[in-house]
């Protein structure tokens, strides 16, 4: 039982561990809080964690989180699971966050929402065959003077239309195509 | 010792003095009867907990007799202190049974209403709430909620579409053990007790969540479908045990004990030992002691909840005297017997009929003519 | 028109970096705050400026301030709340994008005020890029000494720190706000005790909104009495309305709240009217939960009063007629709007958005959606409208933070004043489908076509 517990771990050292670089940063957030009160730090590291393996949290990073945190890994679910920006499954290079709330809905989020969906031909929720895009419905994102709008990454897409929406794909169908 | 300062607090027209710092629930429940408000995510012995399931909200009359306002809004009698001079209204407010009757209805609406095979039935909090509180029918018309299984271990049993949210296993969890495993995961209506990975929960405290859960959320894998517990003879009982008090409640069939669980008192809560601390049990006395023989039996358990377990004729006051009467004695000298064997009597239980697929209630034609609706 | 405080540079190139900004006569209040005040007189000026919360609650800012208890030895802490998620509101954003020193510069005044010396400003998650420019002003004001150990000789130490949170609107409450930043689930705390008494680490803390704690520089280079002077009754200074939807010219306005709703609609200052050429038929005044308004109460009271833009007008004829300031977000809706979709939409936001802690808001909003999703689809009945009522009414006021309010005010709003639009989908479920209720008796009085 020990023998297997100490592969185990291990193995997830080896795979998911922060870079040097990561790691200053992660310390620096840490440092932020008082002395004890690392937990505070939790939301930031995630997503630094995120950032850093693959654009989501799996369990294995989560308890790798936790680890670097010295917390429970229960407590870094229950605090993943909560907020929306966490992915806790594999998700595209690139991903579609179109906001369909009040104000995008009345300048016309829905048709947009429709376009992505043919350009892309997925459904919200899911990800292209080739591992590019994922579209996702998210609620207001503080934009709606400029509506309709998407995020994708750090960036905020807004006043969007149809000739847009086709830019803004090809733009990241060749930054994809550039990286591999 | 120094001298407590004591609070008059008025609940339903009756006034009482409590220590300051008690809160309304408190006081109504030294008042007892229907002035205690129900509470069903509030425990005592859990710091922490309340206020999440608005089942207690009073109406505050009287804010104090220095500030006599009234509160704006009602207020959750867990959480609330009591002020000198406060006034509170519980079922005399209609305000208070109107928003009862809300969070009833809320709890329910998605709760799947398995209580006839739900092992927590007939000393389920939720059932006497809506017995008490609740409405006949239900006015929700969607699909109720589900939620993907998962597997606790080989002692407990987690419903998660029975569960209220009500986070006192949580609590249990952080008080008692020194590793919490499971917490509430999502959120909003999807929130969910769970592990995240298939872990059991083996901590030798964590079959307090049991006791705790004031629904069938969590109940007793080795007590799973094995009986009623309105069946059951409730037998208070001890052992030495090495780890926790080894104060219990038996839960009897005859001989052979069905169930394990801490003591409880009135209000569902897990009593004090003698010794002024919650008397928690740990899981060897809990799922590994289920021989008489493990046991040194006290007596019968006197349980005065309104619940179907009074029923059974050894709680309470009446004691062990077995009833002398004979059924053929209180029955005008008959025995009982099968009245009539509904198979023979009744075409509704003929096999090529399928009650389940005909559309609304069945008629006399549906059997008559045979027609099925698909 | 009018007097700008907040806004008044945000136009000048280069007002983002700290040289432009300090060129700009940016950072005097600190001076003044530091060198020539104390912290009770900073407070005593919020008081008098009359300044209230501008993050939707409307409380006075200074009246919250001198709720902050001081215990020997436990440090206190301001905390920022950047979390800007309430639909229709996007002003604290412009403000922190164009203008972060400004923030920073009320920051630092607010945290001498109140004995903060580690202040966090809880930003949404979402706002990203704004995190990363917050962080370098906050570097620059570091350099200059505006931030660090013994500000300005003073002996004030003061540090800055931003926090990003991650996708949940509920954050924007102040305890669940706390709770997040402790690394928590953002679960609303029950009160008491406040936040003033225990809020962060179980310290003594003041939640202030972005623009709240902006305009605190305005009011100490300016004084609170002429603070309080701009405006109009207990509506005083200036309040940024980010102003959406069908309108010619959505945005960031600064006004001094003494600007009625009409011409704030039409004039080409403002939102420049209705856009394309259509006509106004409702408006959600101060973010997604406060009441809509059809536009014939809109533009004018029920008494028929001229309706302005500051708290006490907004309100008046309270929920009946009249809606809220609230958080500024200003959402205009055309003739061809929905209002059931509208509706529906906004009830799955907060369902969504919901915390799950408590069981009106987490079952209540959830069966809401349900229903009007039904009737936005055509297959709803004319008893779903009464239940919708009812359930509303069940949720309000009976929740632990104001999350159920915030859902259950829409609904009520939306029935209370467009029943017959609800009515038409129940009785007309394939028309609904394909064509709109349109303007009926809705139009505004003042803008009606000849």
């Amino acid at each position: 039982m020990l023998c297997v517990q100490s592969i185990e771990k291990k193995r997830f050292y080896m795979s998911i561990q922060f870079n040097e670089q990561q790691m200053t940063e992660c310390k620096r957030l840490v440092a932020r809080y008082p002395e004890g009160k690392q937990k505070s730090a939790l939301l930031p590291v995630l997503h630094l964690a995120q950032e850093s393996f693959d654009g989501w949290l799996s369990t294995e990073t989560m308890d790798y989180v936790a680890s670097v945190l010295s917390i429970e890994p229960i407590e870094v679910y229950e605090v993943a699971s909560f907020y929306s920006m966490y992915n806790l499954k594999p998700v595209g290079q690139f991903v579609f966050e179109v906001c369909q709330t009040g104000p995008c809905m009345i300048s016309g989020s829905d048709n947009i929402i429709t376009y992505i969906q043919q350009q892309l031909d997925i459904k919200p929720g899911e990800t292209t065959k080739d591992g590019i895009f994922t579209l996702k419905l998210v609620e207001c994102l503080g934009a709606c003077g400029y509506a309709p709008m998407m995020q994708v990454g750090k960036i905020y897409k807004e006043h969007l239309t149809k000739e847009k929406v086709d830019a803004i794909i090809t733009e990241y169908r060749s930054q994809a195509a550039a990286k591999n | 010792m120094s001298e407590q300062i004591l609070f008059k607090v008025t609940i339903d027209n009756i006034t009482i003095e409590v220590p300051a710092g008690t809160t309304i629930l408190q006081a109504a429940r030294k008042i007892g009867g229907t002035v205690a408000p129900p509470a069903m995510c509030y425990y005592s012995k859990l710091q922490g907990s309340g206020g999440k399931c608005r089942t207690c909200l009073v109406e505050v009359a009287k804010g104090s007799e220095k500030d006599p306002r009234p509160m704006p809004k009602l207020v959750a009698s867990c959480r609330t202190t009591v002020m000198d001079g406060m006034e509170v209204k519980n079922i005399t407010s209609d305000k208070v049974i109107d928003a009862r009757a809300g969070v009833v209805e809320f709890l329910l609406l998605n709760h799947p209403l398995d209580c006839p095979i739900c092992d927590q039935a007939g000393e389920c909090h939720l059932q006497d709430l809506s017995f008490e509180h609740g409405k006949s029918e239900t006015r929700y018309e969607f699909q109720r909620r589900t939620f993907k299984k998962h597997d606790l271990g080989k002692n407990i049993q987690l419903h998660m579409t029975r569960c209220i949210l009500c986070y006192r296993c949580v609590f249990t969890a952080d008080q008692l053990t020194n590793k919490r495993v499971h917490g509430i995961l999502d959120r909003g209506d999807h929130a969910e007790i769970a592990t995240h990975i298939e872990k059991s929960l083996d901590n030798e405290f964590i079959g307090n969540v049991i006791d705790v859960c004031p629904v069938g959320a969590l109940t007793d894998k080795t007590f799973r479908f094995k009986n009623r517990v309105w069946f059951l003879k409730p037998m208070d009982a001890h052992r030495d045990c090495p780890t926790c008090s080894g104060r219990v409640t038996l839960w009897n069939r005859g001989d052979e004990v069905y169930r394990v669980t801490a003591r409880k008192d009135e209000w569902g809560e897990i009593e004090d030992t003698p010794d002024g601390k919650p008397g928690w049990i740990c899981n060897t006395c809990r799922f590994d002691k289920k021989e008489t023989s493990d046991w040194v039996i006290e007596g019968p358990r006197a349980i005065s909840r309104q619940s179907v377990i009074a029923q059974g004729h050894y709680a309470g006051n009446v004691g062990m005297t077995k009833p002398t009467e004979t059924f053929k004695a209180v029955n005008g000298g008959r025995t009982p017997h099968l009245l009539l064997d509904i198979h023979d009597e009744s075409e509704v239980n003929q096999s090529q009929i399928h009650l389940g697929k005909i559309h609304g209630p069945a008629h006399g034609d549906t059997f008559n003519n045979k027609i099925e609706n698909a | 028109m009018g007097v700008k405080l907040l806004l008044d540079k945000a136009h000048v190139p280069g007002i983002r970096t700290y040289d432009v900004y300090r060129r700009e006569g940016g950072y005097r209040s600190v001076e003044k705050a530091l060198k020539e005040m104390n912290p009770e007189s900073i407070v005593e000026e919020v008081k008098k400026s009359g300044l209230r919360g501008r993050g939707g609650a409307g409380f006075p800012a200074g009246m919250k301030w001198s709720f902050i208890a001081k215990p020997e030895g436990v440090p206190r802490h301001l905390v920022c709340n950047a979390d800007e998620s309430e639909p229709g509101t996007f002003k604290d954003r412009y403000l922190m994008e164009f203008l972060p020193h400004l923030l920073l510069e009320g920051l630092i005044v607010s945290s001498f005020a109140l004995g903060s010396n580690d202040t966090y400003i809880y930003i949404r998650g979402e706002y990203a890029w704004i995190t990363d420019i917050l962080e370098e002003a906050i570097k620059e004001a570091h350099a200059n000494g505006w931030l660090g150990k013994n500000i300005l000789g003073t002996g004030f130490d003061c540090a800055i720190h931003v926090q990003r949170g991650a996708g949940a609107y509920i954050c924007g409450e102040e305890t669940a706000l706390i709770e997040s930043l402790e690394g928590n689930r953002g679960n609303p705390r029950i009160k008491p005790p406040f936040p003033a008494i225990q809020g962060v680490w179980q310290r003594p803390t003041v939640v202030n909104n972005v623009e709240t704690l902006a305009s605190i520089g305005p009011i100490i280079n300016m004084g609170g009495d002429e603070y309080a002077k701009i405006g109009v009754g207990r509506s005083t200074g200036t309040k940024l309305i980010s102003a959406c939807g069908n309108i010619n010219k959505p945005g960031v306005y600064e006004i001094d709240m003494t600007i009625s709703v009409e011409d704030f609609i039409y004039s080409d200052e403002f939102c420049g009217g209705i856009a394309n050429g259509k006509k106004l038929k409702a408006c959600i005044p101060g973010g997604s939960s406060v009441p809509i308004l059809p536009a014939n109460l809109l533009l004018k009271t029920a008494k028929g009063e001229t309706r302005y833009m500051n708290y006490e007008s907004l309100s008046d004829g309270g929920f009946a007629t009249g809606s809220m300031m609230g958080s500024g977000g200003f959402i205009v809706l055309d003739e061809d709007q929905c209002i059931v979709k509208n509706t529906y939409t906004l009830a799955r936001f907060y369902r969504h958005e919901s915390c799950g802690q408590c069981s009106p808001c987490r079952e209540g909003t959830g069966w809401m959606e349900k229903i009007l999703q039904k009737i936005e689809t055509g297959k709803g009945s004319m008893s779903d409208i009464d239940l919708l009522w009812d359930i509303q009414r069940k949720i309000e006021g009976n929740t632990i933070c104001p999350l159920g309010d915030a859902a259950a005010w829409p609904v009520a709003a939306a029935i209370r004043h467009f029943r017959d639009e609800f009515e038409w989908h129940i009785n007309n479920p394939d028309l609904s489908q394909t064509s709109n209720f349109g303007l009926q008796h809705y139009a505004d009085p003042i803008h009606v076509p000849a």
